[in-house]
């Protein structure tokens, strides 16, 4: 050896593996506006779709009158719903389900709902149609409140439903009911709460919001009338469902649909489900033979295209005097919309709400959502969370709090208490889970001992006491959050969508010179892929990660996958991954032993490559084995170097962390400053931890939004008067709180790198904590529970109830 | 969120820009910045068939001194009034509320007469403009006018001006040496319209205050001028009974709508609270 051949160090430092801070290769393009997103898709001769949409919440429709619109210049014809019956195309399925119209079909059932698609040359020649087209309306009452949907005298929104008192997910109760859903012993949890000392009861509402990703959702539909194939360039998270649907339901053979999804601009759930802009862009390209493109504008996006949350949660929690809890139990009414397009796994009609007792030792548990129709628009989507896995997280945890107050108890002395020892994972839920991993109380202490917990606590008390004898104005809170998250659907014991399980894939080739591509079943939206799943396959294979492409979206040439959303990526296409690059490996390793002249066992891997145990000098590097793999493979072996893995992952994964928000607010105009926010996550192994830095800033800024402003708000009578992002609180840089990260490490242990995900983590643990520190800054004053979100005015109308503003 | 069309005129002098107006007659816009017109027109709620885009107009732009007065051309815009130093040193106010426009990119297109010209109760400017007592030039095929600022807005949306007329210049009389001000604004987020918002210009004489003017921005169709408010205080020392009821004078004349800014009773509250900062500010920077 000589001073020029690499340490150890170097050698892993140059495959920028697992663990390096490696700089986002995908950022090279998107900094420089060189992304390639579904808008830069121009195809020659293509036409632009746009909607005619519904101004009224409910209403019958008389009659669509298009004769002016088709004499706009540039317009080409004026899709309704009798032209998609024509190809039985007016409704489709929704991934819970249930139908939606893709057209309106003899009634309006919320404000902008699609009604007619215009075709036309351009963009302003179909906005000009759809000004032209006149719809003749006959308004019927509308259904805002979810709690008086299933009243006697409600009117009924679902006609096509009259009579089936049975739908996807069992009976139903009334013709706006959509599903019971129960899980849990009630008995038991009955038992629980008779005999205990210490009960509380409050109705926790998760107001509705939205994704609402900087790039709305749009697609270019191409039809070629020769070949019979169909080409999508969409917005799609993911993308080879979206093939296995449109064949589905275009009865076209699944063979003849290439669906690309490029660059994406952000999708946190927006960018799961199948909207009517889709189909219609699709009909309208196979009858004009012309590629055909819509795109959503913002008001259309806020307002048509999948909310998320509206869960409204009556929580019960049964406890000793001491504050040990015995028993959970929870009803949710939840606000489905006009359709139950709710993006979940399709046996889980409230995805994993039942994830509800949280990171607590509850004996016991019951847990029962009713899903009811209103008129509004349908979705409930995922919004940067595993399914209903953050209105879970809200619950549990403002719960706890309310406890806590009830006992006189510090919220985090309470958890500490009732926290799932490190002894008992794997352990089992009452509601039915098996937790993989953790380590609570590590985390919680760091949180407390990190932060100064209990300074700020005596600060607090200081403050009450000052603001009690009128020396200031303003209130203290201190907001704990202590989250488990499920994700990383599925096993496909318990998750499939419309009958395919809940698998991902990887497939790796590596090229002769020591390069290669690998191609997921997954997406990337922003989560940047292309960087850490290149240091998955660098560390386990030993090629720099730089030598790596990583290419997902092309259904043509990914492997088949369920796509990205649910903090699922890592969890199951990691795994893929990883397990991928294990194939590559042992046949690199039977190369390398054929290469050296011993036997297979007598190797060794050494960082980025083989070595003979004991002969530390006898080495083959990858990059020479990828060579050999095309020239000189042992007899017998065929040539190559490639892989492929599909994963069922075992179970799901369980990350969790420790949040604390300190808020001060002032009580005479309601205005709050954030003046800290620490949050430790804990994911399991490290991949990149620059990137999950990344996605704990975004969580937690998406997290602040919601829990402080951010709404889609119906009126009394079902407009939506949040359709714009002057009044959907949509943070800037100037608002956003500066945030402190931390980190424990409890690898999983069934998987095979231990990585639990970490990009939704934040928005689920943030909510949650925002919420808590203002309503512990009001608790002192009466309060047990605000409803967000907590914007200036609210807060201002909690301080005016509780008798602190005149 | 596509604008219908439109005839687009770019003329070279007011006199040209007039009698395009008086030409085209209704179905004209002037355009000036655009940052309320063009998006009233991407939502269709505006379809102007013929646009007059000021733009090409140099007389229209920069700030003077005219003897006690400023005089800022129509087409200056926000970006350059936080640029002058003019402005700084002579009405630090007008610095102090142009920086809580908006966001940066707006302000580098929105124009002062754009701003005081549209109606919009939201707007800042027209509110401070009352407090500062300015006037506006508006100029037509048939001649030119001064309206004051307090005279010129009737409604949410409606002003003085009439069909055929465009406003050229801002004239505002530059504040008593030693003056103390503030702008007061309540808002939810960068970019946002205030939930309420105060402007305060007066001057102090041996520890009590001398004048007094009071303008609001956003509580009412209208921007105002609390003048009850504002001679509650004078000859006081803004002592805590004195404010409040400068705050409650303020709060009778305002009728804000109630939006998701909050209800009119909370837009009311903040309301009164903005004038009680806004004062004492104020009179803590008067010499």
């Amino acid at each position: 050896m000589n001073d020029l051949t690499p340490t150890r160090e170097q050698r892993t430092a140059a495959l920028e593996g697992m663990g390096c801070k490696r700089k986002r290769v995908e950022d090279i393009r998107f900094t420089q506006g060189k992304g390639n997103y579904v808008d830069d898709v121009k195809l020659p001769g293509m036409l632009h779709g746009d909607f005619v949409r519904s101004p009224h919440p409910h209403a019958r429709v008389k009659k669509i009158d298009d004769s002016e619109a088709l004499k706009v210049p540039g317009v080409l014809a004026v899709i309704t719903a009798e032209t998609l019956k024509t190809v039985n195309l007016a409704w489709m399925p929704t991934l819970a389900g249930d139908v939606q119209m893709v057209l309106a079909d003899g009634k309006v059932l919320f404000q902008n709902q699609e009604v007619a698609f215009v075709v036309a040359t351009d963009r302003y020649a179909a906005d000009d149609g759809i000004n032209a087209v006149i719809v003749e309306y006959e308004p019927l009452a509308p259904l805002v409140d979810p709690f008086k949907a299933m009243d006697a005298n409600a009117p009924v929104l679902r006609e096509d439903l009259v009579g089936k008192m049975s739908g996807a997910h069992g009976p139903r109760k009334h013709d706006n009911h959509i599903f019971e859903w129960t899980v849990g012993d009630k008995e038991l949890t009955d038992a629980a709460f008779n005999k205990a000392e210490v009960k509380i009861k409050e109705m926790i509402s998760y107001h509705r919001t939205h994704p609402s990703p900087l790039e709305t959702c749009q697609c270019v539909c191409s039809f070629d009338k020769i070949k019979g194939e169909l080409t999508i360039y969409g917005t799609f998270q993911a993308p080879h469902v979206i093939r296995t649907v449109v064949a589905l339901i275009a009865k076209l053979p699944e063979h003849k649909i290439h669906v690309i999804a490029p660059d994406i601009g952000g999708g946190f759930g927006n960018k799961v489900g199948a909207y009517p802009g889709y189909i219609c862009a699709a009909v309208a390209s196979i009858v004009t033979g012309k590629p055909v493109k819509w795109v959503e504008d913002r008001i259309e996006n806020l307002t048509a295209t999948s909310f998320a949350r509206d869960y409204h949660m009556t929580t019960e929690i049964a406890a000793t005097k001491e504050g040990k809890v015995t028993g959970l139990r929870v009803h949710v009414l939840a606000d489905h919309g006009a359709f139950d397009a709710c993006a979940d796994p399709s046996k889980w009609p409230a995805g994993f709400f039942n994830i509800v007792t949280g990171s607590y030792d509850f004996p016991t548990a019951h847990l029962a959502v009713d899903g009811v129709y209103t008129n509004k628009a349908p979705g409930g989507v995922a919004y940067r969370c595993s399914f209903r896995v953050t209105e879970a997280a809200y619950c549990i945890e403002r719960a706890m709090d309310i406890l806590a107050q009830k006992l006189n108890m510090d919220p985090a002395e309470l958890r500490l208490k009732n926290f799932i020892k490190p002894e008992q994972f794997p352990y089992h839920s009452a509601l039915g889970w098996e937790y993989d991993s953790g380590d609570y109380h590590t985390a919680m202490r760091k949180m407390m001992e990190t932060t100064g917990y209990a300074a700020l606590r005596k600060e607090q008390a200081e403050k009450r006491a000052a603001f009690a004898r009128g020396e200031t104005r303003e209130i203290m809170g201190l907001g704990v959050s202590f989250f488990t998250e499920i994700v990383g659907a599925g096993p496909s014991k318990n998750c499939d969508i419309l009958g395919i399980a809940m698998f991902d894939s990887c497939e790796i080739r590596m090229h002769p010179t020591g390069a290669g591509i690998a191609r997921m079943g997954t997406k990337s939206q922003g989560q940047g892929h292309e960087t850490t799943w290149a240091q998955i396959i660098a560390t386990e294979i030993g090629i720099p990660a730089d030598n790596i492409m990583v290419e997902e979206g092309n259904t043509d040439t990914a492997p088949y996958g369920l796509g990205t959303y649910g903090s699922r990526s890592t969890p199951v296409a990691g795994a893929a991954i990883a397990m991928a690059a294990r194939k590559i490996k042992a046949k690199a390793q039977m190369i390398a032993a054929y290469k050296l002249e011993v036997h297979e066992d007598d190797l060794e891997f050494d960082i980025d490559g083989f070595r003979v145990k004991g002969l530390p000098e006898r080495f083959m590097s990858m990059k020479d084995i990828c060579w050999a793999a095309y020239n000189s493979v042992p007899p017998g072996m065929e040539p190559g170097l490639e892989a492929v893995s599909y994963y069922d992952p075992p179970n799901m994964t369980y990350p969790f962390g420790a949040y604390l928000c300190v808020m001060d607010i002032d009580v005479d105009t309601g205005v709050y400053k954030v003046r800290r926010f620490y949050a430790l996550d804990d994911c399991g192994t490290r991949i990149n931890p620059m990137i999950i830095e990344g996605q704990v800033h975004g969580g937690l800024t998406e997290a602040f939004a919601i829990a402080m402003g951010q709404e889609i708000r119906y009126d009394d009578v079902g407009n939506v008067v949040t359709g714009s992002f002057m009044d959907f609180f949509m943070p800037t840089a100037v608002e956003t709180p500066h945030w402190e990260t931390d980190f424990t490490v409890t690898p999983s242990p069934h998987h095979p790198i231990g990585a639990k995900g970490v990009g939704e983590s934040p928005n689920v643990g943030g909510v949650p904590a925002f919420s808590n520190a203002v309503n512990d800054a009001f608790s002192f004053l009466g309060s047990t529970h605000i409803q967000m979100p907590h914007d200036f005015w609210r807060n201002w109308k909690a301080a005016k109830d509780l008798g602190a503003v005149a | 969120m596509i604008p219908g069309s439109f005839s687009y005129h770019r003329p070279a002098s007011v006199a040209d820009a007039v009698k395009l107006l008086a030409d085209l007659g209704e179905d004209a816009r002037p355009l000036a910045g655009g940052h309320s017109l063009v998006p009233m027109m991407k939502l269709r709620l505006a379809t102007p068939a013929h646009l007059i885009d000021l733009h090409g107009i140099a007389a229209l732009k920069g700030i003077r001194r005219d003897g006690q007065n400023l005089v800022i051309g129509a087409m200056t815009t926000q970006h350059e009034l936080l640029a002058s130093d003019d402005v700084a040193k002579a009405m630090p106010i007008l610095h102090e509320a142009a920086l809580l426009i908006a966001d940066p990119q707006v302000r580098y297109r929105g124009t002062i007469g754009g701003n005081v010209a549209n109606g919009d109760p939201g707007n800042d400017m027209p509110a401070l403009m009352m407090t500062l007592g300015a006037s506006y030039r508006l100029e037509s095929a048939g001649g030119a006018r001064d309206v004051a600022a307090a005279d010129f807005y009737q409604g949410a949306y409606f002003t003085a001006l009439e069909p055929g007329e465009i406003l050229t210049s801002v004239s505002v009389p530059v504040p008593a040496a030693g003056h103390g001000s503030a702008y007061e604004k309540l808002k939810r987020k960068v970019g946002d319209y205030a939930t309420a918002a105060a402007a305060v210009v007066l001057t102090m004489s041996g520890g009590k205050v001398a004048t007094c003017s009071i303008g609001l921005t956003n509580v009412h169709e209208t921007p105002l001028l609390a003048t009850d408010a504002a001679n509650a205080v004078i000859g006081t020392s803004l002592d805590a009974a004195t404010l409040k009821r400068a705050a409650a004078a303020a709060e009778a004349i305002m009728a804000p709508a109630a939006d998701a800014r909050g209800p009119v009773e909370y837009r009311k509250h903040v309301g009164g609270i903005m004038v009680t900062r806004a004062l004492q500010r104020a009179a803590a920077v008067a010499k």
